[in-house]
């Protein structure tokens, strides 16, 4: 017999991917509902993602912006 | 006048085709900005991907009839951008082999629960728990996961892509993307968890 927080812990990328079938979805969603424990990871998870997105996010300079403009061509 | 018939047709032919060749250069431009973001965490340094970035705009610009209007731009331009950082010998970037992938086993909630028991407080809220990870080595940790489950992390994760649009990009089939992107970010956590932690 499985642990009940294991099996949802392997469920918590493709559920945050949504790419669990609906059954699936249903399985962990009843074991959320009354875990808080896992819930909590399950946020944390979520917000983890944001927040690596937003830290590793570098934004182009303006000078390779105008060299990428100037390969137009030319009206 | 009757040869002046083609003559308009051809005129019109060519005026449509400076418009759509337009169209397409302003469309891609504009997605210059996410493009940019990805390369610049597929390869190890920012001249890298600058160089990457015009290239493929370069490269783009002279095959942009091969675009099929309507489909999925911003992905085909990362299909070049893959193309050519492969082609320019991508295995000499920063990926220590030396991860051992036996050691990143440890599951999904392996950094929650090692951040967490760091904090004094009993039950600490995520937001508390997260701001133990410092921004800078987040990027250190993300380039030192493996390349080949970074490419699928920065493609999905950073840059949003789908699963399907990842398996063109990278020209590998969704599966293996789904268990790359899976193992990566396993590894992405440990690496958190022993470097990026406060």
């Amino acid at each position: 017999m499985n642990d009940p927080c294991d099996e949802c812990e392997a469920m918590m990328q493709p559920f945050l991917d949504g790419s669990l079938s609906d059954d699936e979805v249903a399985l962990a969603q009843r074991h959320l509902d009354k875990c808080r424990w896992c819930a909590k990871r399950y946020r944390f998870e979520e917000r983890l993602r944001h927040y690596v997105r937003v830290a590793v996010s570098e934004p182009m300079s303006p000078e390779l912006k105008e060299r990428l403009a100037a390969l137009r061509t030319p009206l | 006048m009757s040869e002046s018939a083609p003559t308009t047709a051809d005129a019109r032919r060519l005026a449509k085709e400076a418009r759509d060749r337009v169209r397409f250069e302003e469309e891609a431009l504009e997605l210059s900005d996410q493009v940019y973001r990805v390369a610049r965490r597929l390869v190890g340094s920012r001249e890298e991907a600058e160089d990457l970035v015009q290239q493929t705009y370069e490269r783009a610009f002279r095959s942009w009839r091969q675009f099929t209007p309507g489909t999925n731009l911003r992905a085909w331009l990362l299909r070049i951008l893959t193309n050519l950082n492969i082609d320019r010998g991508r295995r000499q970037q920063r990926t220590p082999q030396t991860t051992s992938l036996d050691n990143n086993e440890a599951g999904d909630y392996f950094l929650y629960n090692k951040l967490e028991a760091q904090l004094p407080d009993e039950n600490p809220d995520e937001e508390r728990v997260l701001e133990r990870l410092s921004q800078d080595s987040i990027v250190d940790a993300l380039a030192d996961v493996p390349h080949d489950f970074r490419d699928v992390i920065v493609l999905v994760d950073i840059g949003e892509f789908s699963y399907a649009d990842a398996a063109q990009i990278l020209d590998i089939p969704i599966g293996t993307v789904m268990s790359r992107l899976h193992r990566g970010r396993r590894i992405l956590k440990k690496n958190l968890a022993d470097k990026a932690v406060v």
